[in-house]
Formats: structure tokens, C-alpha cells, sequence
């Protein structure tokens, strides 16, 4: 007979490594930033084990150290997080593109999306989004994601990335936008 | 009168209603704008319908950012 042992600590933390890794690479954009940062949250972690111990949940406590660790790397690389490519996908408004007839209204109704979540199950419905950020250009990717996963406010990330909050709303603005068009098609198309 | 109650009834075009709508999710409107904004879906039969799903959006997001921190069993659990 066997006795379960229990996996250490160092064991779970390299399981959820890649998990880890996966967020860090969406937020970040770049392979080495967020190997580094998920290095920094792994020795984090193993050195203060107690720090865990009061803890249930071992992947909220590793996502909450990761998410300082990225806004230290995004602090660090501040001068490159932000350049713009010129390509039409990073330059052009979405809106432009968007059903509005010549006077600016609206030539057909925007879509009812009824209930994505419901319709495709969680896993799918959670895919898609995170497709759909994926696909985002790497500026207004990390922009918005330090909105919405890192959840900074705006002053906070201007000040992280020294950038004007014109142009972070500029970037905000063609990015939720541009993941409205993804979510739009591939949420309805799914289903 | 101030300048923007010039402006009233403020029927914005749909394109200058959504754009709010999407910058109301970064920044605070400006009083202005939150006028012309609400008036504006009052009277639009087209931009409710962009508003629900940018506050779909919003739902989702909120979402997904818990279920990045869930472990696996509770994602099981949710289905």
C-alpha cells in the first residue's frame, strides 16, 4: 500500500509555472520580460514560504505576487512598452470601421450578444477573450491589460510608463474597441 | 446658459455617443459629456444596444480576472 504524500511547495509552484508564464506573456508581450518576471515570482514564493502558509489558495497568491513582479518589469522597460508600431491595425480607429451611415448614426443596430458565458460554457466563453486580447497590438495590448488585469487606474499606469493620459486614452480606446470586434464575431460565431 | 446647454438637446451622433461610452470606462466624463451622453441613449434606439455590450465587456473582464486566480476544481465546480 501507498501512502499519498502530499507534493512539497517547490512542486506546486513549478506545476503552475507555466500557467504563470502564459499571463505574464499576455500582459507583457515580450518572451524575456515575462520569463524574468515569472522567475522573480517563483524565488519570491519559495523564500517566504510562511508567507503562504496562512493561505488556502496557492495560484491567488502567486497571481498577486506575479502582478507586482509585471509592474516592476513594465516600470523597468517603460521606454519600450509603449512605441507604436505603424501598421494600419495600430493607427487606425476601429470607430472609423464601425456600421455609422455619413450623418455618424448607426446603419444597423449593434448585436444583442444574449449570454456568451451561458451559450459556449466558461472555458470557451474565457478562451475567446483571451484570444481576442492576444490578437490585440502590443501597445494597446499592455495598456489595457494593466486596466483590466492588473487593475491600475489610469493615472497610476501614466505615471508607471511616464506617458501622457491622451495617449493612454487613445490606445484604451482603439483597444476596447478592437476587442469588442473579435469578442463580437467569434462569441456569436461559436455559438 | 453655458455654452454646452447651447448645444441641447445634444443630438450627438451614435459615433460620438459610443465613443464615450468607451472612454467612460477609462476616464470620468466631464459633466458635458455625461449630459450629452445620457440624453443622447434616451433618444437613440441604436447606441443602448452598443452600450450593453460594452457593459458586457465590463462583465466579462471582471470575470475573467477572478477566474485567472481560481484554482482548476472551483473552475469545475462553476460549469
Amino acid at each position: 500500500m501507498t501512502t499519498d504524500v502530499p507534493p512539497s511547495l517547490e512542486q506546486q509552484v513549478a506545476e503552475l509555472q507555466p500557467y504563470l508564464l502564459k499571463f505574464a506573456r499576455l500582459q507583457l508581450r515580450n518572451s524575456d520580460w515575462a520569463e524574468d518576471a515569472v522567475s522573480e515570482t517563483v524565488l519570491a514564493a519559495l523564500s517566504r514560504p510562511q508567507a503562504f502558509a496562512a493561505r488556502s489558495q496557492l495560484k491567488t497568491w502567486l497571481v498577486g505576487i506575479l502582478k507586482h513582479k509585471i509592474v516592476d518589469a513594465l516600470r523597468l522597460h517603460q521606454r519600450e512598452v509603449c512605441v507604436s508600431g505603424t501598421s494600419e491595425h495600430e493607427t487606425v480607429d476601429p470607430l472609423e470601421h464601425m456600421a455609422f451611415r455619413q450623418d455618424g448614426h448607426f446603419a444597423e443596430r449593434p448585436t444583442d450578444w444574449g449570454n456568451p458565458e451561458e451559450d459556449l460554457g466558461r472555458r470557451q466563453f474565457f478562451a475567446i477573450l483571451e484570444a481576442c486580447t492576444e490578437k490585440l497590438p502590443p501597445v494597446q495590448g499592455r495598456l489595457f491589460l494593466m486596466r483590466e488585469w492588473l487593475e491600475l487606474d489610469s493615472e497610476e499606469i501614466c505615471k508607471t510608463l511616464a506617458i501622457t493620459p491622451t495617449n493612454l486614452y487613445v490606445q484604451l480606446h482603439r483597444a476596447r474597441l478592437r476587442l469588442r470586434e473579435c469578442l463580437e464575431m467569434n462569441w456569436l460565431k461559436a455559438r | 446658459m453655458n455654452v454646452w446647454m447651447r448645444k441641447l438637446p445634444l443630438m450627438r451622433s451614435c459615433k460620438e455617443a459610443s465613443a464615450l461610452v468607451v472612454a467612460r470606462e477609462d476616464r470620468v466624463l466631464q459633466r458635458h459629456e455625461r449630459w450629452a451622453l445620457r440624453l443622447h441613449l434616451a433618444m437613440c434606439r441604436a447606441c443602448p444596444g452598443f452600450e450593453a455590450q460594452v457593459l458586457g465587456m465590463r462583465q466579462a473582464l471582471s470575470r475573467w480576472r477572478h477566474y485567472t486566480e481560481e484554482n482548476e476544481t472551483d473552475v469545475d465546480k462553476g460549469r
